[in-house]
């Protein structure tokens, strides 16, 4: 270490502009802020020795250099800024229509852009490598230009002296003399005293100072930058974020997905609400929407802890433990799990009831029987010795290239095969049945399986979230905001008077907001004799 | 319940006049010559401005009044909203610096935006179920607030750009303030095609397919441009004279189309006129009625703005609404194209900031970036409901 005594006796470390304790500019560093003879002082972290002005041989010399740079932090953040408004011009594959295929589904809905942003990964812009290392090289940024700032900084304004160097008080950009021998220094100090600046004197000198504990919002806010950074990155850590979605039918009871078995939820109802379309307040909206607007979801549950040893196969024995409804913006909570009402389908059948009759006299029958839709029998037995075999069963059934098919597990619109063995006989009667459909396998059947009744039912979507990293998350967004109101909403503001033989010089410096300073001058200076120092740096445009 | 609603847009309407007539007061202020800090124009200017706000106060609380929820629920309601906080941040701006010249550029902005708002669907809409949380007034009103102040440095940045740039040649600076003064008669022609149309009940229906299946549609404005493929069905309604592009799908896209070539043909025409008239550059007319503002002081609001801004906008509409989204839609981000818009304003006045503070950008690079930040605050209020759709486009 090269260390820099000053004529007033300090001590500077290597790499220092300004003299730590009075000012005085040292000769041989001056272009390390740019600073000439014929201009102002740059008053830069206070010309503080900056590690990274001062070293550049290692290769951990010249990592840190880059990254402490605010042009360097400023680009990143521009590229950043980009690259988001680009992953905005289609949607991001999360908001692509549910079961759509990606790889064709841009190309066919933006043409050849779509393609194109579909091959670049902009689809997935956010979950990007790419867009994480910029996010994480903006994480090293913030961490290093802080360090390299803030330490050198701290301890030059802990050792400031109020005695400065001539050469420092002329260069500053709020700069006076006052040839008088009849200044009141007394009415001066208490006019600062006033204006709530720490008055400190040393040899008649006085340096005058408020807020300086503004000047460490940007650290602050950096620190809460970087926790709330850290906090998203919890989220790859297993144990602290489960994202789990379950759909429940009414009636139904489950096993809640993501919580190990541990607790079950059943769905006692789900409710929709619309607004009332008579509503005098908002009957032209709805008629404009063209549709009902939805008022309220909501689920009707009741939640389980299981009490006894999980054990697959087993049945669980259950205690409850609350009811409770989830509203859109108002989940459940329980033991650290949150369970969101997101989705919900309407209508879902639930059994269907079906009568045998003749084929052509519908006032016959041989009797009734119903399908339960979750957990249908593989045989039904009827009046008068019928019996009625389920074939096959189509949840959601669809015709493709002819042959019938489900195209889901989901019974959305159920349809059977059913083999239909009247007494006695060995050989069936093959039906087809479903909703508005029924088809005579044969040809020559004698009896028809008719839908006579069904039941309906609403299914809720639940989405179940267990999330350890929202205090991280809500510390570090907490900390940001106290740092950017601190750093923002004061302004670090010194005034230094040192006397002269034929009067007094004046200076001032702040962080920002000059016109402000300017007029505090003013006011502390009225009435005490010492006249209005001039701003040494017109504004060029 | 109608009572309460009329009275509510009746006051609207009043406050936008009390606006107006504070703008002229405002314009009064360029011909004093005193040097007196504050004039008697200024003074009732300002007093003026005061009760135009609280008259938009009283549209504000009235409708909510009527509505049983806070009138921000809707881009009308929105834009209506943020136009009053622009109001309200030039006024506590004015109390610092006491500058008449800013209510001269700040008023007509807030104007601009107000009766653009009211091109929207006015009616009070019923909130949908995310909607129905106390935190819709918390979140909107904070971020709406904290734009609104970053966009008094725009109205710096602006008064700053027109005094100071060099009008005696042409550059690349003039250049981009005419286009930044194209844009406002843009807006400006909108609003009055869109009002007169209106007003004469202007309806052309067509049948286009949308997704396949042929949709009907109905354009406000004569169709320039008609959907693809679509037909006319109202008779003596103008046969459009060229198609939309085939990828502007959707009901509204080949409207919106229609709508943007109006305007920009108004703007055209609104600004053609204005350099008939004046035979120079628009910029270089103004900048003598903005001789007397001192440029220092004029970038100090700019920053001053942003400083006090940021940290508002951060918390409202970034940290608020974050803890909504975690509450409405079980994450708190989700990287819809509105988070990732609040997200870009951020980024960008952060950048600001860095380049003020430690690279020492100033004056006129300080005052194009508050341009260019207010022309981020309005693509995430306009672009991203209209165009970009996502999970925040209720309007």
């Amino acid at each position: 270490m090269n260390e820099i005594k000053c004529e007033c006796g300090h001590v500077n470390p290597e790499g220092t502009v300004l003299c730590e304790s009075c000012g005085k500019p040292v000769a041989d560093n001056q272009h390390l802020n740019g600073n000439d003879d014929q201009k102002l002082l740059n008053m830069r972290y206070d010309g503080s020795a900056r590690r990274s002005q001062t070293y550049n041989r290692t290769i951990i010399d010249k990592v840190w250099n880059f990254f402490s740079s605010v042009k360097v932090g400023v680009t990143l953040i521009v590229i950043t800024l980009i690259a988001s408004a680009v992953g905005t011009i289609f949607p991001q594959e999360m908001y692509i229509p549910p079961g759509s295929n990606a790889a064709t589904h841009y190309e066919n809905q933006y043409g050849l852009a779509g393609q194109i942003y579909y091959q670049l990964g902009f689809h997935n812009l956010f979950t990007s490598w790419w867009y994480m290392v910029l996010l994480a090289m903006i994480g090293i940024s913030i961490v290093i230009a802080s360090l390299d700032r803030f330490i050198p900084l701290y301890k030059t304004l802990k050792t400031q002296k109020p005695k400065r160097h001539d050469k420092f008080l002329k260069k500053q950009r709020i700069f006076g003399t006052t040839e008088s021998t009849e200044v009141n220094m007394e009415l001066l100090k208490n006019n600062l005293k006033k204006h709530r600046f720490k008055v400190k004197e040393e040899d008649g000198s006085i340096l005058a100072e408020k807020n300086r504990f503004s000047r460490w919002g940007p650290y602050v806010n950096h620190i809460g930058l970087i926790i709330f950074l850290l906090g998203s990155l919890l989220r790859f850590v297993p144990a602290m974020y489960i994202d789990e979605f379950i759909w429940v039918r009414e009636g139904e009871t489950k096993v809640i997905n993501g919580t190990d078995g541990e607790y079950y939820i059943r769905n006692d109802e789900f409710l929709l609400e619309n607004y009332d379309e008579n509503d005098e307040r908002f009957q032209e909206a709805i008629q404009r929407n063209g549709q009902p607007v939805p008022k309220t979801y909501q689920t009707n549950a009741t939640i389980f802890k299981r009490t006894d040893d999980v054990v697959v196969g087993a049945d669980p024995e259950l205690e409850e433990i609350k009811q409770a409804e989830a509203r859109v913006n108002h989940p459940i909570k329980f033991d650290n799990f949150t369970l969101y009402q997101a989705s919900y389908q309407q209508n879902e059948f639930r059994d269907m009831t079906f009568e045998l009759h003749d084929m052509d006299d519908e006032d016959t029958t041989y009797g009734e029987f119903t399908v339960d839709l979750s957990d249908p029998d593989s045989e039904y037995e009827l009046d008068n010795g019928y019996r009625v075999v389920l074939d096959s069963y189509f949840p959601e059934y669809e015709l493709n290239d002819g042959e019938p098919v489900s195209k889901s597990k989901y019974p959305k619109n159920p349809a059977f095969v059913f083999n239909v063995y009247p007494p006695d006989e060995s050989e069936p009667e093959v039906s087809f049945a479903g909703i508005g459909a029924n088809v005579d396998g044969s040809g020559e059947n004698d009896h028809k399986v008719n839908l006579v009744d069904f039941d309906v039912r609403d299914v809720t979507g639940l989405t179940i979230r267990k999330d350890y990293t929202l205090p991280f998350i809500a510390l570090g967004g907490a900390i940001f905001m106290i740092g950017v109101i601190q750093g923002m909403y004061w302004n670090h503001r010194r005034i230094w008077i040192k006397p002269k033989e034929d009067g007094v010089w004046i200076a001032g410096h702040t962080n920002k907001n000059w016109v402000a300073l300017k007029r505090e001058i003013e006011k502390v200076t009225k009435d005490t004799g010492v006249s209005s120092p001039a701003d040494q740096q017109e504004l060029k445009g | 319940m109608g009572d309460l609603s009329s009275l509510s847009s009746s006051l609207l309407y009043a406050a936008f006049f009390i606006y107006l007539t504070a703008t002229f007061f405002f314009a009064g202020t360029i011909r004093d010559n005193s040097r007196k800090k504050t004039s008697l124009a200024g003074n009732i200017a300002i007093t003026v401005t005061i009760i135009g706000f609280l008259t938009q106060l009283g549209y504000f609380f009235t409708r909510w009044a009527a509505a049983g929820h806070a009138p921000v629920s809707n881009l009308f309601e929105f834009t209506t909203f943020f136009g009053m906080m622009l109001v309200f941040a030039f006024i506590v701006m004015y109390f610092i610096y006491k500058i008449n010249v800013l209510g001269l550029i700040a008023l007509p902005i807030a104007l601009l935006i107000i009766a653009f708002a009211s091109m929207f669907p006015r009616e009070i809409s019923p909130l949908v179920p995310s909607l129905q949380s106390h935190w819709l007034y918390i979140h909107v009103t904070t971020a709406a607030l904290g734009q609104a102040i970053l966009s008094i440095s725009f109205v710096a940045g602006l008064i700053f750009l027109i005094r100071q740039i060099d009008q005696t040649k042409k550059t690349k600076q003039t250049f981009w303030l005419e286009f930044v003064i194209f844009m406002v008669a843009t807006t400006l022609a909108f609003i009055i095609i869109s009002s007169t149309f209106s007003a004469f009940n202007y309806e052309a229906a067509f049948e286009a397919p949308v997704e396949g299946q042929p949709t009907e549609m109905t354009y406000e404005m004569p169709a320039v441009a008609g959907p693809y493929d679509g037909e006319l069905l109202t008779e003596d309604a103008m046969t459009p004279l060229i198609q939309a592009p085939e990828w502007m799908r959707g009901v509204d896209a080949a409207i919106k189309f229609n709508t943007l070539i109006w305007s920009f043909f108004g703007g055209l025409v609104l600004y053609g006129l204005l350099r008939l008239l004046l035979r120079k550059r628009v910029g270089s007319a103004l900048q003598p009625l903005l001789k007397k503002a001192n440029p220092e002081i004029i970038d100090e609001v700019g920053y001053r703005a942003v400083a006090i801004g940021f940290p508002v906008f951060t918390l409202g509409a970034l940290i608020f609404a974050m803890i909504w989204a975690q509450q409405a839609w079980d994450r708190f981000w989700g990287w819809d194209p509105k988070e990732v818009w609040a997200l870009i304003t951020f980024f960008f006045y952060a950048a600001y900031l860095h380049l003020r503070l430690s690279r020492g950008w100033q004056g006129t690079k300080s005052a194009w970036l508050a341009v260019g930040g207010f022309a981020i605050i309005m693509f995430n209020l306009l672009a991203v409901n209209l165009i970009i759709s996502g999970l925040h486009s209720y309007a």
